[in-house]
């Protein structure tokens, strides 16, 4: 009953996330996703047909926030830097995404 | 060979402009990025998307973004919420951005150019990313991130394609950074990246309905002369591919100002799949209706009214008018002086075509009575006596006896003539039409 998820697919979601995987785990993942779905899947038996559909399940509405600096929460840039892997004149350093010359 | 003129431009637009709250758009960091003295001094545990950081909403920002909405005629969603668009891209350290998917806060709006109605698809409220400089650091290729611009208020004003020729798309966007101006919602700088235009290209055959089965997506152009050249450049492109019987590319591609060409910007082999979903830290927002009345209350009066009511009241023609409010402070500074002219008798047109030709040097902030001053001593006229203008003539006619045969003879022309010799005479500011009005009887 339940759909099965695919290799490609796998492969697909492991691209969107920049993961590299090996063909043996996407195998296995295939197979993980498909179990996770058929548990989901269960959710079809239950009867919805007089429940509104809903966008989240705490029941909260207008959670807002007035317009104004909070520097107490805010860091120094040595904090804002201190977990980085690799940091160059206060900035973040990642390898380069474009390859524009 | 087939040119442009056999397909008619589908195009349409987005634009972003980032809100100028004083703070960002869901933590309380200073939403300052172009100011700030230096890189990722502005940034906290939700703007760094740190595990456990909990984004809360500006509630400056969502009202901004439904005043936008209003001025541009939008149905206005009473029930909205925010959804996170997932991707991976390391100016958004997430992984995703917080925007809204299926339910913008404003829909179905409109902004009138000369060229006809640009009809407001969606108007949306996002998170901008981190800004990314692309360099050398050691030898190495690099990215360098600076988190400061991470999550500043963005809106996002999506168009339905309306757009049929590129300088319309020019006047849309210069029209909608008027606007937002106006609200005082924006600095709408382009230069710095404050307001960044997307267009959406494709052409259609001239005498088929059939719309285009591609669009080509031009990105981040910085400025509204750009999108006029890019959307230029791209109708050519399309046509020399169509006529060849091509269909160009479905891609992203990029303006350069320098070659005056756009560029494929495609690395994405597999097609955009960001997964959006509600965000559960983000709860929805449901608008009361007094809320709405009271944002709606809060609109200045917009450019386009100004310039109808300016007709109505002093007569001045819209031509003028969409020139003398360009900014809140000119057209409320024009206002006073229209006022001290109608007060005055002077005819406000005749002031503003004169302000608007530059016949008379004036900026916004003079204050009225200057300015009438400066007018009244370039156009006003003196009034002449009677004899002294008879004596002036006299002495025209006496000084040109050729020309007065001519006249006679029946060559009406010498008349402007006779009216420049006669003013010059007189010395002072004449008023042509009494002039012309006392030779023609003295020419009897």
């Amino acid at each position: 009953m339940a759909k099965k998820v695919s290799t490609a697919q796998v492969k697909h979601i492991a691209n969107l996330a920049n993961i590299p995987i090996t063909t043996r785990e996407q195998q296995e993942l295939a197979a993980a996703f498909s179990e996770t779905l058929a548990v989901v899947d269960n959710l079809l038996k239950i009867d919805i047909k007089n429940i509104e559909p809903t966008h989240q399940v705490n029941d909260l509405e207008n959670v807002l926030r007035e317009d104004k600096v909070d520097e107490e929460r805010m860091f120094s840039q040595e904090e804002a830097l201190a977990n980085a892997a690799r940091t160059h004149e206060g900035y973040f350093v990642v390898p380069r995404v474009i390859d524009e010359n | 060979m087939k040119n442009t003129h056999d397909y008619r431009l589908i195009c349409g637009m987005e634009i972003h402009a980032e809100l100028k709250t004083k703070s960002k758009m869901f933590c309380g960091c200073k939403n300052d990025p172009f100011h700030a003295p230096a890189p990722n001094t502005y940034t906290c545990p939700v703007c760094l998307g740190m595990p456990g950081g909990t984004p809360v909403a500006n509630k400056t920002a969502v009202d901004w973004t439904i005043k936008l909405g209003l001025a541009l005629g939008c149905k206005i969603n009473l029930f909205s919420k925010f959804d996170r668009k997932n991707y991976f891209y390391p100016d958004l350290p997430k992984g995703y951005q917080i925007s809204q998917y299926d339910i913008p806060f404003c829909v179905d709006g409109v902004v009138q150019t000369s060229e006809g109605p640009v009809r407001i698809r969606r108007i949306h409220l996002e998170e901008d990313t981190g800004k990314l400089l692309h360099t050398t650091v050691a030898g190495e290729k690099v990215t360098l991130i600076d988190f400061n611009r991470s999550g500043v208020p963005l809106i996002e004003i999506v168009t339905e394609p309306d757009i049929r020729t590129p300088s319309q798309a020019k006047e849309y966007g210069r029209k909608l950074r008027q606007i937002i101006r106006y609200l005082d919602i924006a600095d709408a700088d382009m230069e710095q990246g404050g307001m960044r235009l997307e267009a959406n290209i494709s052409l259609a055959p001239a005498k088929a309905d059939e719309l285009p089965k591609y669009k080509v997506e031009v990105k981040n152009i910085n400025s509204f002369r750009f999108v006029e050249q890019a959307i230029t450049y791209e109708m050519k492109r399309h046509a020399e591919i169509l006529s060849g019987g091509g269909t160009p590319e479905q891609e992203t591609r990029g303006w350069n100002p320098n070659t005056g060409k756009t560029f494929s910007q495609r690395a994405k082999e597999e097609a955009e799949d960001y997964r959006y979903f509600p965000d559960p830290d983000l709860p929805p927002i449901r608008l009361k209706k007094q809320a709405l009345q009271r944002l709606k209350a809060e609109l200045p009066e917009l450019p386009d009214m100004i310039v109808s009511r300016w007709h109505t009241t002093y007569q001045v023609e819209p031509r003028f008018g969409e020139l003398l409010n360009t900014t809140r402070e000119q057209a409320s500074w024009i206002d006073e002086i229209f006022l001290a002219a109608a007060k005055e008798g002077i005819s406000a047109n005749s002031l503003a075509s004169a302000i608007v030709n530059r016949k008379i040097k004036t900026q916004v902030g003079d204050k009225p009575k200057d300015v009438l001053a400066t007018y009244y001593a370039a156009f006003a006229t003196e009034k002449i006596d009677a004899s002294e203008l008879d004596r002036a003539i006299e002495k025209v006619f006496a000084a040109n006896p050729d020309a007065v045969a001519k006249y006679k003879a029946g060559d009406q022309k010498v008349i402007g003539f006779f009216i420049g010799q006669v003013i010059r005479e007189i010395g002072r500011k004449a008023d042509a039409n009494e002039v012309r009005q006392a030779l023609i009887a003295a020419l009897k």
